[in-house]
């Protein structure tokens, strides 16, 4: 009988054709600032520097090219190198904030944060400072130098390491004091406990921190720029063939080169996280570390020694930045930070990046936010909701520099209607909010979910249009996450050098990528007092918003008080 | 019942989600100004039906009429629905006064007449100075107060309450099972409940519609469900019940391991069939049996468990110690008859009180 019954095709109502007509366009947004380009860029691979097809002619004699099989080789090696030095620090540093009792927690996460907002060039710049040729302490290195693969990992370290702090202090924060009691009870040693209990809870955040790492050092180009010498890595090698032989289709390729192990890492990630299920259930009682003195210690002086490390880094680089002669006059000014002496743009560059970073942080919020809702709250429609989904994951695979030069490859192409776009300021907001679009659509998503899925049910019930619950509703509900990604997308606009390097015009000229030219140029100082401004205003907007959290929220979000 | 009357007319719903189905061609009828509860486990689809009938997760074939007119297709925004959910779904960031006026404000009434409607509304959930709060300021049950005037506020012809109790604790939940069914009947809005709490379903609904596996098992009054179930499954969910196997000798004879007892007649099965004797524990009886009443079983008492106002006995039969029976024995019976573990005593299967399923 059910046989007969003719299938129901379900009728769309008004917000169902806006919400559909809305995935559409995001997922043609998506397509444009995403996909297209890195098609460009995998096109590009496969022509000659006439644009005639040529097959896999470039990648033979890529790969036939020892010079240029050898800066795979060694970002490979710098990045195992980096990861293997970092993650174990990195767990002792979020073990010590999350399973001690240690003085003055919220300063030693502060200072752990801190090389998130430098320009990667930062640490290369310190580095040099303390160890280069005219170095404080050159004579330490004997007949080493720092330029090379000893600066890249030192300076790597430091740029890593915020980001698996991070990762690792979440895994260890969400442990359920039950199971630690359970194995006391049992009569468990501590180190069972550590080994059965403790590394077995952070074992995602383990591999999660590892291939985060992995991938960062891979990609990074301002670090190898600065302070790599002669040691060759992929990201520099894309710059040098783009920018100095301007062999675009060999760009193109090692690119591609570049691509593949960071999206190998984003694939394994995705594939090993999928087995993460959720060891905080609602029930769990959260641990709570208690006092115990020699542990408690020995961690405070870990943590103080590594802090030491960064802010003397960071350090380094402000007092440079103040210094009239570097080593010869150390006597204290503020030349160094009249930029218009070093670069033709000045101070604009600075003001550029401001304007960058509030342009990406309003148009990618916006579109980070309401396309996470439009995937998330659409009837049916699975196919392009997944296409959306896909796109919306691409960017955590494609270093910044391939997008980068996908960019030049497909906004440049002379009848790309949207050529008009090619050295604006609006190319490079589109690229970073595409370069940055996973985190932010992951933060939307993930606070959407935690709403009640009934609320446009209840909506459509009631006959008022989804639009309306979700300007009355849903995104008042959702602002702790709206201005999280805003602020994501403002710090990291202000520090990101790779993916706009290849895109800036000469009144677009941004302060990360003004730092980088100043420092070819030789005026380490003056790049070092613009890497400092960086710091100091992606430090400041961060520093307001977490007033902002507690104070205005406070007074703003009365509801949320029981 | 007459055609014209039926408010709600789902004909041959199917939902399928991939290969299982959650509703296999189910047929109802609601009557205007009705109390509906369907009753089931969780997974037999009575979710599934409400959301249906709401036009949130639509059926894969199947029509439904609501007041004549073929909803089937439509999208929810184009029924005429009030919903209330387990969860309640409460706006958190407006007030209670914000959260009931919702789709009032859509209309463009005038603010006036919209504050008037929303006070009403809130007197009439009991809770008048509830609208400056903020949800998260309100107990649970007052919560789902708030979510019932918000679903009430734009008079819909039809509300749906899923699991609207829940959530909620014990005393709570019965308070509110009385305050809902009063409103329900003052206002003659037709309602239909889903539940898995058959005492919710038993005190609350005029007709409840068991289901389980995706299919309607019996749709009935709540006596009716409860003292003629129609089959073994909603015999065993609603309330407690012997199951006895034996063999149908005659029409109206069953043989349970070796003893014969009458039941009413059955037509549908034929004599030598395997069917199932119920008894449910408080119609087996215990006093004043006449000398020749049918029926009637020697046992002895095997176990006693004190319930508070009562004690469930297990009662093995003296001729065939593997049947056992279970039976509601009142305190002044115990007290009366001297009952305790080991007691010989005779009981008798009213033979108008036994059900029997193949």
């Amino acid at each position: 009988m059910s046989l007969t019954a003719p299938a129901v095709k379900p009728g769309m109502s008004r917000d169902d054709l806006m919400m559909r007509g809305g995935v559409v366009l995001l997922a043609g947004v998506l397509l444009v600032m995403l996909g297209l380009p890195l098609w460009a860029l995998l096109a590009k691979g496969f022509e000659d520097r006439d644009g005639k097809f040529i097959g896999l002619a470039n990648y033979v004699s890529y790969f036939s090219t020892p010079a240029l099989f050898q800066s795979a080789l060694n970002s490979l090696h710098v990045a195992s190198i980096t990861t293997v030095i970092v993650v174990p620090l990195a767990f002792l540093y979020a073990y010590a904030l999350t399973r001690t009792v240690l003085p003055m927690r919220w300063l030693f996460q502060g200072i752990s944060l801190i090389p998130i907002f430098a320009p990667s060039l930062l640490p290369g710049i310190a580095l040099i400072y303390l160890f280069g040729t005219q170095g404080f302490f050159k004579a330490l290195l004997g007949d080493g130098s720092i330029y090379g693969i000893d600066g890249i990992v030192i300076a790597q370290v430091f740029y890593c390491f915020p980001h698996a702090t991070l990762i690792l202090t979440t895994a260890l924060a969400t442990a359920d004091a039950r199971l630690y009691e359970a194995a006391d009870v049992l009569g468990a040693s501590k180190r069972r406990v550590f080994f059965t209990v403790t590394l077995p809870g952070a074992k995602y955040g383990l591999i999660s921190a590892a291939l985060v790492v992995f991938t960062l050092v891979m990609t990074d180009f301002g670090i190898a720029k600065v302070i790599g010498g002669n040691f060759n890595v992929l990201a520099t090698d894309v710059y040098k063939k783009v920018i100095g032989q301007q062999d675009f289709s060999m760009g193109a390729v090692v690119g591609m080169v570049l691509l593949a192990p960071a999206a190998l890492a984003f694939l394994v990630d995705r594939l090993v996280q999928r087995k993460q299920v959720a060891l905080l259930t609602a029930r769990a009682v959260p641990l709570v570390p208690r006092p115990k003195f020699a542990r408690d210690v020995l961690f405070t002086m870990f943590c103080l020694l590594v802090s030491a490390a960064i802010l003397t880094i960071l350090g380094m680089a402000i007092w440079g930045s103040l210094i009239k002669y570097w080593p010869y006059n150390l006597s204290l000014t503020l030349e160094n930070y009249d930029f218009a002496k070093f670069d033709s743009n000045g101070w604009e560059s600075y003001w550029n990046s401001v304007r960058m970073a509030l342009g990406a942080a309003v148009f990618g919020t916006l579109l980070m936010f309401t396309g996470a809702w439009l995937n998330e709250k659409t009837r049916g429609f699975g196919a392009m909701r997944g296409v959306v989904q896909f796109l919306a994951f691409l960017p955590m695979a494609v270093p910044g520099l391939v997008l980068g030069l996908g960019y030049i490859f497909f906004f440049n192409a002379p009848n790309n209607p949207l050529n008009f776009l090619y050295a604006t300021m609006g190319i490079l907001v589109l690229n970073t909010v595409a370069h940055f679009y996973t985190v932010g659509h992951l933060t939307a998503t993930t606070a959407l979910k935690q709403i009640d899925p009934e609320f446009e049910a209840v909506s459509a019930s009631l006959k008022v249009p989804i639009w309306k619950t979700f300007v009355r509703v849903t995104a008042p509900i959702c602002l702790p996450a709206i201005l999280d990604i805003a602020i994501y997308l403002f710090v990291n606009a202000m520090t990101t050098v790779s993916s706009v390097i290849f895109l800036y015009a000469p009144d677009t000229k941004l302060a990360s990528v003004a730092a980088v030219n100043i420092e070819e140029a030789g005026t380490t100082a003056a790049a070092a007092a613009l890497c400092v401004v960086i710091v100091l205003t992606s430090a400041a907007v961060k520093a307001a918003h977490l007033v902002a959290d507690r104070f205005l929220f406070a007074r703003l979000q009365v509801w949320r008080r029981r | 019942m007459i055609a014209m009357t039926n408010y709600l007319e789902v004909r041959s719903l199917s939902k399928q989600f991939g290969t299982f189905t959650a509703l296999g061609d189910v047929s109802l009828d609601v009557v205007e100004g009705e109390f509906v509860c369907f009753l089931g486990p969780s997974g037999c689809g009575k979710t599934t039906l409400l959301r249906a009938i709401a036009g949130l997760d639509p059926q894969t074939s199947g029509t439904i009429r609501q007041k004549g007119r073929d909803v089937s297709a439509l999208p929810p925004a184009q029924r005429d629905f009030g919903i209330v959910f387990q969860s309640y779904a409460l706006f958190p960031n407006l007030t209670v006064a914000d959260n009931v006026g919702y789709g009032l404000v859509n209309r463009r009434q005038a603010r006036g007449a919209i504050a008037k409607r929303v006070a009403e509304l809130l007197a009439m959930v009991g809770l008048p100075d509830a609208g400056p709060k903020y949800p998260a300021q309100l107990s649970g049950g007052q919560q789902q107060r708030v979510a019932l005037a918000r679903a009430l506020a734009t008079s819909p012809g039809l509300l749906l309450l899923d699991e609207p109790l829940s959530a909620l604790d014990a005393r709570v939940r019965l308070r509110l099972r009385h305050e809902i069914k009063a409103l329900q009947r003052t206002l003659g809005v037709t309602t239909i409940m889903v539940t898995h709490d058959q005492e919710e379903a038993l005190t609350m609904a005029d007709r409840i519609v068991v289901m389980n596996h995706g299919a309607i098992e019996q749709v009935g009054t709540p006596q009716e469900i409860y003292r003629r179930p129609a089959t073994a499954f909603v015999a065993d969910f609603v309330g407690s019940m012997n199951f006895l196997s034996g063999t149908l000798m005659a029409p109206d004879r069953v043989r349970v391991a070796g003893v014969d007892f009458t039941c009413p007649a059955q037509d549908g099965l034929a004599p030598g069939q395997k069917v199932s004797l119920c008894i449910r524990p408080e119609d087996v009886r215990v006093r004043d049996l006449p000398a020749d009443s049918a029926n009637r079983v020697p046992v002895e008492v095997a176990e006693l468990d004190f319930v508070g106002a009562f004690c469930r006995a297990t009662l093995k039969a003296r001729a065939a110690s593997d049947v056992a029976v279970t039976a509601d024995f009142s305190s002044n019976l115990i007290r009366d008859l001297g009952v305790d573990i080991g007691t010989r005593l005779d009981i008798a299967l009213p033979p108008d009180r036994v059900r029997i399923f193949a």
